[in-house]
């Protein structure tokens, strides 16, 4: 294992200050409950976003704590969801009267130990908070069998329109029903060149040949539904693609947010690459392409690889969308 | 009751899964995400951290804080589900005298903890594919008249065949259950870990 770090069981906590000293403008670090905070957070009237999981996949979501995105993020260790206590603290800290929406990719553990904060939260009394599970990777097919699809790529694009509704005011029921909206409206699918090194494991999760490809991958770099040997670009992106649109459906006509997400270990010129077969793509299907974002937004360390989401759009969500947002990972407008 | 018993089950199971750590992950690593190891090393050394700054009256103080501390440190899947077992498993015992029926009582109440709150079946590769095979043994020694040892002895025993029934399996919980087909000719870590606190319950508790 080669990587930058000083002990494998400092890494979370280390990056995590490295995080602080960095944006000390924007972002507030609680080290000793691993949360990431909006500076200004709590606001008054305004709804409270949280989300977190295991660290591991930056910017996702420390990157994404700020103006018109999340007001916290809680850092598990590692691939590791985080704790409740972590969630609770956070919860607690970002509520300032409308509530707090928990924002939960589905993995069991996620979710189990966000279940246990939100027990927690009502032993406690006070704090309103809904959640919702992110689902959107179409490559868990038989969901009846499986612990469900997982969360994935939707996540980023939730988390931008969400926030920008919560920094409009909206109350908390509202924001709730349009993170399940965005949530049934977008899906995934990832496929890996090369496992991730876990810094506490100290070598790759799994060995890829050369010739070969893991598709249908999750972020944890754990392997895919299938390996398959190594294909051009061209026809990766079908592989991606195809799945993705037959599965909501999306039809001739609608309009999209195109999302080719970078693993970690992908340069920017391949994703690129990877867009360009993306988008012709989807101008055969006529589907049009109403904004896209392209780069490493939930990564899975240093895996190579990337993966497709779509999330159909209408104008209220281009308009959301659009909204100003000033994080470490996304910036425009603000 | 005897506080001591369970602070060396507690003890010896931190070492036994520190010692086990890398095999845990690498089993992990196989199925799920190369954390278990490393996830229930934490835990269990928080857990250690607890013993050495707290002396406890009674069993089920013991058994829910340490149950506690696991939620707090653990995470992942394993957190809830091992902080679930010994906060069930503690509570249970309340005031009660460590014989084999109460124990008995106490390793339900925990198991069906973990079931509330994973929702596992038997045969869906998880933990509960040890525990359940352990249970029935423990409550047939029991019904035969066993003392503790012999019943943990024979609850130990079936969680270790329970655990090698799960190599052949299909994961249909947690995240080996993603890998569809490709899970099976794996042994499950959370079988192999509850596994491991049995053996060390065999070990420490009579």
């Amino acid at each position: 294992m080669k990587k930058l770090i000083n002990d494998p069981g400092d890494v979370v906590s280390e990056a995590l200050r490295g995080m602080a000293a960095a944006h000390p403008d924007r972002l507030r670090v609680d080290l000793e409950n691993r949360i990431v905070y909006r500076k200004d957070a709590p606001r008054p009237g305004k709804v409270g976003l949280i989300s977190g999981g295991g660290s591991g996949h930056e910017p996702m979501h420390g990157g994404f704590v700020g103006l018109g995105m999340l007001d916290a993020a809680c850092a598990g260790e590692v691939f590791t969801s985080p704790v409740p206590d972590q969630m609770m603290a956070a919860t607690k800290a970002v509520d300032a009267g409308a509530g707090v929406l928990h924002i939960v990719k589905n993995y069991t553990g996620d979710v189990m130990n966000f279940e246990m904060a939100a027990e927690l939260a009502a032993a406690d009394a006070g704090t309103e908070v809904l959640s919702v599970v992110t689902n959107d990777d179409v490559a868990v097919q038989d969901s009846l069998y499986t612990a469900g699809r997982r969360g994935v790529g939707v996540t980023v694009l939730l988390e931008k329109i969400v926030g920008a509704a919560a920094e409009e005011g909206r109350p908390l029921q509202e924001v709730a029903d349009l993170a399940k909206r965005v949530n049934e409206n977008g899906r995934s699918m990832g496929m890996a060149l090369t496992s991730c090194t876990v810094p506490a494991a100290g070598k790759p999760t799994f060995e890829l040949a050369e010739n070969e490809m893991e598709v249908g991958i999750g972020i944890h770099g754990e392997p895919g539904r299938q390996r398959l040997p190594l294909a051009p670009a061209r026809e990766i992106a079908g592989m991606l693609v195809d799945p993705v649109v037959s599965d909501l459906p999306y039809q001739q006509g609608d309009a999209v947010i195109a999302f080719v997400n970078g693993m970690g270990g992908t340069p920017l010129i391949e994703l690129y690459l990877m867009y360009n077969e993306v988008a012709q793509l989807l101008d055969r299907a006529g589907i049009t392409v109403a904004r896209s974002l392209v780069g490493n937004y939930i990564t899975s360390l240093e895996m190579a690889g990337c993966s497709v989401t779509l999330l159909k759009v209408d104008d209220e969500l281009v308009r959301l969308w659009d909204a100003p947002v000033n994080t470490p990972g996304l910036r425009w407008g603000a | 009751m005897g506080v001591d018993s369970f602070v060396n089950w507690l003890r010896d199971t931190a070492g036994s899964l520190h010692e086990n750590a890398a095999y845990l992950t690498e089993l992990d690593s196989a199925i799920g995400d190369a954390d278990h190891g490393a996830n229930m090393d934490r835990g269990f050394q928080a857990v250690v951290g607890l013993l050495d700054e707290t002396t406890f009256d009674s069993a089920d103080d013991l058994l829910k804080k340490a149950g506690m501390t696991l939620v707090s440190k653990v995470g992942g899947a394993s957190g809830p589900l091992y902080g679930t077992f010994f906060l069930r498993f503690g509570t249970a015992l309340a005031g009660a005298d460590l014989t084999p029926e109460t124990l008995g009582k106490a390793l339900h109440a925990g198991v069906e903890g973990v079931l509330a709150r994973g929702k596992a079946e038997l045969g869906d590769k998880t933990m509960y594919d040890a525990w359940a095979p352990a249970l029935d043994a423990y409550d047939a020694a029991v019904a035969d008249g066993a003392d503790l040892g012999t019943a943990l002895g024979a609850a130990a025993e079936a969680a270790a065949k329970g655990r090698d029934a799960t190599i052949p399996l299909v994961a249909r919980k947690g995240r080996a259950s993603y890998l569809g087909d490709r899970s099976a000719g794996h042994q499950d870590p959370g079988a192999t870990s509850t596994t491991l606190i049995l053996e060390s319950a065999a070990r420490t508790l009579p």
